[in-house]
């Protein structure tokens, strides 16, 4: 978890053959192992504990509201990009009870409510999806008021990356500098090597617990050359990446074109609802509700995911601020692309391209923006 | 509502199948807890004793459809604080709102052998068109937790947690992969009202649309996206006209594509 500088990282060969030694040794570390399973016809992130849990031979086709699993034939563990799902729903729950209060005598009892945390190791989790968790990190962590939930699970995780290999028809991180290799913010980050009938990992330690999860599997020293063999798979992977999205001055290009006909345009596509955000690995939209029981005598206080696609997300007394669609589109674009790096100096959209795959409507983020840079053109 | 004296609660029939009257007897847990802050007045479902108005709270099942309705529904409303629908019936018309579409008197004489016997509004409306209704539960049925959650935000004062975004939101909040991305089904989930929990996706299905319209659903975008899926015009006039066919938004769908 702790950010390290390549150059003094370590490098191991893991034989595939040893993979199961692998989760044996990050579940004896008292870890709950999550990793790509395949379910409901998608790559799903739940418990693994087996090679055979993991989606071998799979690989997904994915475009604008079209993803589909095909089965390839190929030995590989990790030969699929990206599920709907992001590692989002481990560290900040979909619903989350926060509070419970109950009637007494002397009045009212408020207990904050906390749950048991366990140890997570996140394993296959992609170079894009590092920097969703660091982007999670500052908006989370960062400030006056960390979040809570959010820091106990995320204080206590092993990050075990895997660099893509494939890469998917909406991923867009070479344009976004988060992939296709991982450079920071893991313990342990793979490379799949399948050549002339062998099947290995390249594995980079860059903290002291993950040499001891891989010493254990077996991990042996990596040469110079099989370094660079690894080095080789991300490169032929970001060749593969046919997606652009041309940042220039993004946040500004949003920022001065606040009245774009286009908003309008989309908006006459957009369903409003909401799985874009809900996909995304970056988006932190909470609501807070309170449950009473029958009597009046207990309640709860619960948060759970919501999206500025809801009319209730910007309603204040009177009436919602965004009430047309094309204003709550434009608030999602507007905060992924320019105004989150106001909020945070950083951008918002790590070009995962789920919100993209995921949109029952086909609307592509990176068409959006660039039509609106084209329209400038003339 | 004071703390001392229970709400005296009635429960009204209209044109309806019994189904969401049932989800509250389906509350089974739950149930003797509400039969204990409440008093229940009316409920032919469950008791055949009944306790004159006015009431507290009147739950309405079923949409209108004769004159008789309309009287009996009028002497409802003068009777009751609250007037909570539930179901699609109650707040769309249901699914006998088919014959909305068509000519009433058509079916009254293939169907019945005297059909002058037969005294029937030439529209199956929902009890909002009628009398002013203070609050809508969706769902056909309805969904057994919202009903208890608005009776308990009703006896502690407070705004009941019915939202009207979409079921794609509850999906997503339950881990559901998309069917309509990952395997191509067609679903109403993107215009249609949560509550139910998104239950069919999370059984490979579309949505139904059993809860009807959301906020803001543009069934225009969707209708294309079915028509890119491969669904034909007709499907299309079918897959909005169901238990919800009356319900504006998902009429003027259907209707748009008859012409
Ligand atoms: S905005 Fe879209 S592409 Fe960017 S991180 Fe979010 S889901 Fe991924
Ligand atoms: S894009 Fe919308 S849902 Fe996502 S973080 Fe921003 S305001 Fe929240
Ligand atoms: S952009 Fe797509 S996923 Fe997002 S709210 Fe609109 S239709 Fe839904
Ligand atoms: S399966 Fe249906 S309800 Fe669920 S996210 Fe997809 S479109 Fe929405």
């Amino acid at each position: 978890m702790n950010k390290a500088t390549t150059s003094s990282n370590r490098h191991y060969i893991l034989q595939s053959g040893d993979f199961q030694r692998l989760l044996d040794s990050i579940i004896g570390n008292g870890y709950r192992c999550l990793g790509p399973t395949v379910q409901d016809q998608a790559i799903v992130l739940d418990d693994v504990s087996s090679v055979k849990d993991l989606p071998v031979g799979w690989s997904d086709n994915q475009q604008a509201a079209a993803y589909r699993l095909q089965k390839n034939g190929s030995p590989a563990f990790f030969g699929y990009v990206l599920g709907p799902g992001s590692w989002k729903k481990f560290l900040y729950p979909a619903r989350e009870r926060l509070l419970t209060t109950t009637r007494s005598r002397s009045g009212w009892k408020a207990e904050a409510s906390a749950e048991p945390v366990q140890k997570m190791a996140f394993l296959g989790i992609r170079p894009c999806e590092l920097q969703a968790l660091a982007v999670l990190d500052k908006v989370l962590l960062e400030g006056t008021y960390a979040d809570p939930v959010y820091r106990a699970r995320r204080s206590q995780i092993l990050v075990i990356a895997v660099n893509c290999a494939e890469v998917g028809g909406t991923c867009f991180c070479d344009s976004m500098s988060t992939g296709p290799k991982a450079v920071s913010g893991f313990d342990l980050a793979l490379t799949e090597i399948i050549t002339d009938g062998k099947h290995h990992f390249v594995v980079e330690s860059a903290t002291a617990k993950g040499d001891e999860i891989v010493k254990l599997a077996h991990g042996v020293s990596a040469s110079d050359q099989e370094i660079s063999k690894a080095d080789a798979v991300s490169t032929a992977a970001a060749k593969k990446l046919s997606k652009k999205l041309n940042t220039i001055g993004v946040k500004d290009l949003l920022a001065r074109n606040l009245t774009h006909p286009r908003w309008k345009e989309t908006a006459g596509r957009c369903l409003t609802c909401s799985n874009c955000t809900l996909v995304c690995p970056t988006c932190f939209c909470i609501t807070v509700e309170d449950y009473t029981d029958l009597k009046g005598n207990s309640a709860e206080r619960v948060r759970r995911w919501d999206s500025c696609f809801t009319m209730d997300h910007s309603y204040i007394h009177g009436g919602s601020i965004r009430n047309t669609p094309d204003s709550r589109y434009r608030q999602w674009l507007t905060h992924k692309f320019s105004s989150w790096w106001e909020q945070y100096g950083i951008s918002g959209c790590v070009g995962c391209g789920r919100c993209i795959t995921w949109c029952p409507a086909a609307i592509d983020v990176t068409e959006e923006i660039q039509a609106i840079r084209d329209s400038e053109k003339t | 509502m004071a703390q001392h004296k229970k709400p005296k609660v009635a429960v009204w029939k209209f044109a309806s199948c019994d189904g969401c009257q049932l989800s509250l007897l389906d509350c089974e847990d739950e149930l003797l807890a509400v039969a204990g802050e409440i008093q229940i007045a009316n409920f032919l479902e469950a008791s055949r004793a009944v306790v004159n108005g006015p009431y507290d709270v009147s739950l309405v099942e079923g949409s209108i459809t004769t004159p008789h309705d309309i009287v009996r529904i009028q002497q409802v409303r003068k009777q009751s604080k609250y007037l909570i629908t539930i179901g699609a019936c109650a707040t769309a018309g249901g699914i006998q709102a088919l014959r909305n579409f068509k000519n009433v008197k058509d079916y009254i004489t293939a169907v019945y052998a005297h059909p002058e016997y037969i005294e029937t509004l030439a529209l199956s409306t929902p009890i909002a068109a009628n009398v002013e209704v203070d609050f809508e539960l969706r769902g056909c049925p309805i969904n057994k937790y919202q009903l208890i959650e608005v009776i308990c935000a009703l006896l502690n004062n407070r705004k009941p947690n019915i939202p009207k975004y979409s079921v794609c939101l509850e999906c997503k909040q339950n881990g559901n992969v998309c069917v309509m991305v990952a395997q191509g089904v067609s679903c109403l989930g993107p215009v249609t009202q949560a509550g139910c929990g998104a239950l069919c996706p999370a059984y490979n299905r579309g949505c139904f649309g059993c809860f009807g319209p959301k906020e803001t659903p543009n069934t225009i975008s969707l209708s294309n996206r079915f028509s890119d899926l491969g669904m034909k015009k007709d499907d299309i006039i079918r897959i909005y006209r169901t238990y919800n066919a009356f319900a504006e938004p998902f009429r003027k769908e259907s209707e748009a594509y008859e012409r």
